[in-house]
């Protein structure tokens, strides 16, 4: 393992203390506990928003903290979800009088902590409902397994449900559009190397130099399944085909799409692969509405990438555009 | 035959040395199937633990021991495996609340309330290559022991066994919960670490037993 790090046990810890001196406007800690909240936390009459999940999904979950996003993000350990007390607190802590809603991705760890939390604060009389994101068809949907997994496409539920709160909007409007999110929204993603958890200390799994790992979470486990590595087109073609025909996407739709590195895939490589979207998008006639490319939802140093499409709407669109101002993720 | 509360915290003793020891292996074992943390995870919370048993005042009833590693294990574990074992531990406290000292009856219950809590939390049953494989088949064996008038240490003994070849178990099946079951198929071949770190606990707990 060749890392930047000091000790496998302070990595959580130390970048956590390295992202608040970053981002003091934004940002503040929780006294005692791993909960990252806005500056400005509760904001009074708006719905609080809080999400979360294992770190080492940067910039995801803190990096989304601020104007018209979360309100909180609870890091666990690394690839490992926080605990219920963690998001117990965040909770308590951006209540503004509205109600929280949680955004949960579709893990059985996450989901039960979450739950668990959600429980607690329950019986304190704060008014807590969630969602859950699962955006991966990679996993097919069957009574095998407990549903798909949540990735990137979790970050557009982020900001529209962001938006939505940040209008003032109830908890019942706040879920509704994240649920529309979730509805339309579709992702999947591939690597081309795995990625080393500091603890563990090595890879967890294994991929010969001219092999892809097809079908990744973002957790470092292995895919759906692996095959020899193809030109950047057809890896897009065989990702975009399987998401495309998932909803399915038609022909007049309009989408945002989301170029997502999982950590060590340069920008280069990213906009290869957008641009191959971006024709056989055009080539069914799904207008574009808007792109993004980037790192927005991480698997530490692994290589590769996921693609995630969004089918809108007029409230969609207009809360898509809204602003945010959050250290990751800036709309101005 | 009846368990002391120091012979409560000799078998907690026991599990956070084991788990210490396997740490690596159930971390190996969660690599090829999921995320490989279930090792690393486990040990932190055991850790944490230990820590907090030494603070309990001397007059704690073994209900409130096991309540207080529950809780414990809930807010240090983290993942699937900190609420269920958690709650198993937290459940399995209910129902022996305020005792000083455990009867066989109350070591049955105390497997039932654990395996129920875990099923309920994980909305899991057997056959779902997850823990409930090894604790199910030790739950019963240890019943079916008890009920027959066999001693108390050869009945845990038979459920540490019984928990042995439910892990083994695990190996031929493909998951249909956690992070495993994305795998599908591509499970089978792979022990499940949780059926494997439940069983290396109930086997602290009948290796406790049987030493003493």
């Amino acid at each position: 393992m060749k890392k930047l790090i000091n000790n496998p046990n302070d990595v959580v810890k130390e970048m956590i203390e390295g992202l608040l001196v970053a981002h003091p406007s934004y940002l503040r800690k929780l006294d005692n506990i791993d909960v990252i909240v806005r500056k400005d936390a509760p904001v009074e009459g708006k719905v609080g928003l809080v999400s979360g999940g294992g770190s080492g999904h940067e910039p995801a979950h803190a990096g989304y903290v601020g104007y018209g996003m979360l309100d909180a993000a609870c890091p666990g350990a690394v690839f490992t979800s926080p605990t219920p007390d963690q998001i117990y607190e965040a909770i308590k802590a951006v209540d503004g009088g509205k109600g929280v809603l949680l955004i949960i991705k579709n893990y059985t760890g996450d989901v039960m902590n979450f739950e668990m939390a959600r429980e607690m604060a329950q019986m304190e009389g704060i008014e807590v409902d969630e969602v859950i994101v699962n955006d991966d068809v990679a996993v097919e949907n069957s009574t095998w397994t407990q549903g798909r997994r949540g990735i990137a496409g979790t970050v557009f539920v982020h900001k529209i449900a962001g938006a939505k709160a940040q209008e003032g909007a109830s908890l019942q409007e706040v879920k509704r559009v994240a649920e529309k999110v979730i509805a339309n929204v579709r992702s999947m993603g591939m690597a081309l190397t795995p990625c080393t958890v500091p603890a563990a200390g090595k890879p967890s799994f294994t991929l010969a130099e001219d092999e892809m790992e097809i079908g990744i979470g973002i957790h470092g486990e292995p895919g759906t399944h692996r095959e020899k590595i193809k030109p950047a087109d057809e890896i897009v073609e065989h990702l975009m085909e399987k998401i495309i025909n998932d909803l399915p996407y038609k022909e007049n739709d309009e989408v945002a799409v989301m170029i997502n590195g999982l950590g060590a895939t340069p920008l280069m490589e990213l906009y290869i692969a957008n641009r191959k979207v971006a024709e056989i998008l055009e080539s069914k006639k799904i207008k574009v509405y808007k792109t993004y490319v980037g790192e927005f939802m991480t698997s530490l140093e692994m290589s590769g990438f996921s693609i995630t499409l969004l089918k809108l709407d007029e409230e969609l669109k207009t809360l898509l555009d809204a602003k945010a101002d959050t250290p990751a993720f800036k709309q101005l | 035959m009846v368990i002391t509360k120091n012979g409560v915290l000799k078998i907690v003793d026991k599990i956070v040395e084991v788990i210490k020891e396997n740490k690596e292996y159930l971390t190996q074992l969660d690599a090829a199937i999921g995320d490989a943390d279930h090792g690393i995870n486990l040990d932190r919370g055991f850790d944490a633990v230990k820590q907090k048993l030494t603070t309990l005042p001397e007059t704690t009833d073994i209900g409130t021991i096991l309540k207080t590693i529950g809780m414990t294990l809930v807010s240090t574990v983290g993942g699937a495996s900190g609420p269920l074992y958690g709650t198993a531990f937290m459940r399995a406290g209910q129902v022996v609340q305020g005792k000083n000292e455990l009867s066989e009856e109350d070591i049955v219950k105390i497997f039932e309330a654990a395996l129920d809590g875990i099923k309920q939390r994980g909305k899991a049953e057997a056959g779902d290559k997850t823990m409930i494989d090894s604790i199910e088949p030790a739950y019963k064996a240890l019943k079916d022991s008890l009920e027959n008038n066999i001693a108390l240490p050869e009945a845990l003994n038979r459920a540490a066994n019984a928990a042995k070849e439910g892990m083994e178990y695990t190996k031929n099946i493909s998951a249909r919960k956690g992070r495993a079951s994305y795998l599908g198929e591509r499970s089978i071949g792979h022990l499940d670490p949780g059926a494997t770190s439940a069983y290396l606990m109930i086997k602290s707990f009948s290796d406790v037993v049987n030493l003493s």
